[in-house]
């Protein structure tokens, strides 16, 4: 009769923070130009002392200026994204949520192109458009997925998936219209891309990363409850309404975020979640960290092979996660339906 | 044995008595009614001013026809919703304005249904009624984990506490979901037709249990059910509802009249006594229009 204890909660999250520098390493390591380790520790050690004039130009821009930027963005989007996902999951009950297939992450795309158009010189205004975005797309899911009263699964999905092609088809016409220097990328954004500037500095990011996770932690317990229902959650002592307005904007947030810096990346908030309660059981208390951290894992291997694969030319990391979780995701349908 | 000893051993007795708790459980629901309507609306069901008691150690049924009322009342017992009118006190204190972790604390509800969106273990899942007592990101305790064993072997799960609750049996199943309302510590146990998919022996041995639970534990029972004879078994007292109507509360033998059931479930029913004078519902299966 195992109880969850915090330690239980260190050991899990340092193993995968252990699992988690392994691979930024490799990834550090693997590229069109690939580097041996040696070379590699040996910039990493320079770096990390302030003798960034011993490292030689070419491994300076190639590890630190191209690399390093890139894995950074890629493990704060597969955190929120899979920390979103596993969120979603809960607010909605629905084990299948996620927010590229709940049109959620198509909502965040809308606001942040209509944050370009209207406010580009604005700094934060597209993350902020994305926030909106994703906010006004949950919303309108959640009010599509009900019947008669309550929450239905399919109802919720077909919901999603139709306002996710809504969207899309208008984000079409707005890049089809509007021509401009910001759109160029756009079709490539769109697919999920970690290679174009972002609009806010990483350590920003980071920070809304934290409060947004740490807001959502903080209901974990609630989130367990939840999961069984409101009537449930609210006999046990549950406050249901505030629970769920804080995991709402944090999610939210959480997908504007992502999608502001690397545009709609699929399925990692269904594939994560779902790996992680397989490994350490769906406790939220766990499962929170330790999908955060297993989402960064995740998207810094998905970019890695994205990168590499056809080298020197770079896939969409959004097509390198779509040709995994697609698959998933109609498998966990299909058990589901049993 | 010093004196000081013995005083103490005065003050607080040992053996069966210290288990039971300090004070008995007592609901009492006084000229209680509720109405659903539509906003602005005319009403499209109204339970209307019922009253009664639960005292402690006490089972009591809440019988009648679907559509009846059964489940606002249970509602108002379990303080989710509040009366128009009346009152539904716990100990003095209204339910419906106590605040949702105290409420959770002193009345446990089994649902008819408990959906589960993930996997989850018998003990996990048992564990979860000491919500109310947790602070923080709450992380259980010691004391949390004994009064889950104890709750769990209360209820007849121990030995499934290391299942998955989706693979159990109706009756399993129910048994663990007794024993989260257990681990709730509740002076007032609510049932929502808590025997509806089980079989005849999985029905006989919940109703065991919790006339056992009411009677050993002092926890005051609620139970709305269909099961007109194990209502009649192991019920001390029957609250029948007619159409938002409280048509008749007291012993089983004494709300048992033949023509009063056959009017309120609209159907030729026959009521026995057992040798013991516990009434017995019959029904024939002959046509007779």
């Amino acid at each position: 009769m195992r109880t969850l204890t915090a330690r239980r909660i260190v050991i899990v999250c340092a193993t995968l923070a252990g699992l988690l520098l392994l691979v930024v390493v490799l990834s550090l390591k693997f590229g069109t130009r690939s580097i041996s380790l040696y070379d590699l520790a040996a910039l990493l050690f320079h770096a990390a002392t302030g003798r960034s004039d011993q490292i030689s130009s070419d491994f300076r821009l190639i590890i630190l200026d191209i690399r390093w930027p890139r894995i950074l963005l890629a493990m704060i989007v597969g955190a929120s994204l899979s920390v979103a996902g596993a969120s979603f999951q809960a607010l909605l009950r629905n084990p299948l949520a996620d927010p590229y297939v709940l049109g959620v992450s198509s909502g965040a795309a809308l606001g942040s192109i209509l944050s370009l158009i209207w406010a580009e010189q604005l700094p934060g205004a597209t993350p902020f458009g994305a926030f909106i975005g994703a906010i006004a797309a949950t919303a309108a899911v959640y009010f599509l997925g009900q019947r008669g009263g309550e929450l239905d699964s399919y109802t919720l999905l077909l919901g999603g998936i139709v306002t996710a092609s809504f969207l899309s088809a208008l984000i079409m016409f707005l890049m089809t219209t509007i021509s401009g220097r910001e759109l160029r990328g756009m079709a490539f954004w769109l697919m999920g891309d970690l290679s174009t500037p972002t609009p806010l500095s990483p350590a920003w990011l980071f920070l809304v990363l934290i409060l947004a996770v740490g807001a959502i932690y903080t209901t974990s317990a609630d989130l367990n409850l939840l999961l069984g229902g409101e009537q449930e959650a609210m006999h046990l002592g549950v406050h249901v309404v505030r629970v769920k307005l804080v995991v709402f904007l944090g999610a939210s947030l959480l997908t504007g975020l992502a999608v502001s810096v690397s545009g709609a990346i699929g399925y990692v908030g269904l594939m994560v979640p779902h790996l992680i309660r397989l490994l350490f059981g769906s406790d939220y208390r766990l499962l929170i960290p330790a999908t955060a951290l297993g989402g960064a894992i995740a998207v810094v291997v998905a970019d890695t092979l994205a990168r590499t694969l056809v080298s020197p030319t770079q896939l969409p990391v959004g097509a390198m996660t779509a040709l995994v979780g697609a698959p998933v995701f109609i498998y966990l349908l299909r058990r589901s339906k049993t | 044995m010093n004196p000081a000893e013995r005083t103490a051993e005065q003050a607080a007795p040992s053996g069966p008595a210290r288990t039971l708790p300090p004070e008995p459980p007592r609901v009492l629901v006084d000229l209680a009614s509720y109405s659903y309507a539509p906003e602005g609306g005319a009403p499209f069901f109204t339970l209307e001013a019922t009253s009664f008691e639960v005292r402690s150690r006490e089972l009591v049924a809440i019988l009648g026809r679907n559509g009846s009322g059964k489940s606002t009342l249970l509602r108002l017992l379990a303080g989710t919703l509040a009366p128009l009118s009346g009152r539904v006190k716990l100990e003095g204190l209204e339910v419906s304005r106590l605040d949702l972790r105290t409420r959770a604390q002193r009345i446990a509800m089994v649902q008819q249904e408990t959906p589960l969106l993930f996997p989850v273990r018998v003990w996990e899942f048992v564990m979860q009624g000491r919500y109310p007592y947790s602070r923080g990101l709450r992380f259980e305790t010691e004391e949390d984990a004994a009064v889950a064993r104890q709750a769990l072997v209360e209820a007849g799960a121990d030995p499934l506490r290391g299942r998955w609750m989706h693979k159990l049996s109706g009756g399993e199943k129910q048994r663990a979901v007794l024993a989260r309302a257990l681990a709730q510590q509740p002076l007032l146990l609510l049932l929502d037709e808590p025997t509806l998919h089980l079989d005849i022996a999985a029905q006989v041995d919940l109703l065991r249990r919790l006339r056992r639970i009411a009677t050993d534990r002092g926890h005051a029972v609620v139970v709305v059910t269909h099961e007109l004879n194990l209502a009649a078994e192991f019920a001390d007292r029957i609250v029948l509802l007619d159409r938002g109507k409280t048509l008749r509360v007291g012993k089983p033998a004494e709300v048992y009249q033949q023509e009063l059931l056959q009017q309120v479930f609209g159907t030729l029913l026959y009521v026995e006594y057992t040798a013991r004078g516990t009434p017995k519902v019959t029904f024939s299966g002959a046509d007779t229009d």
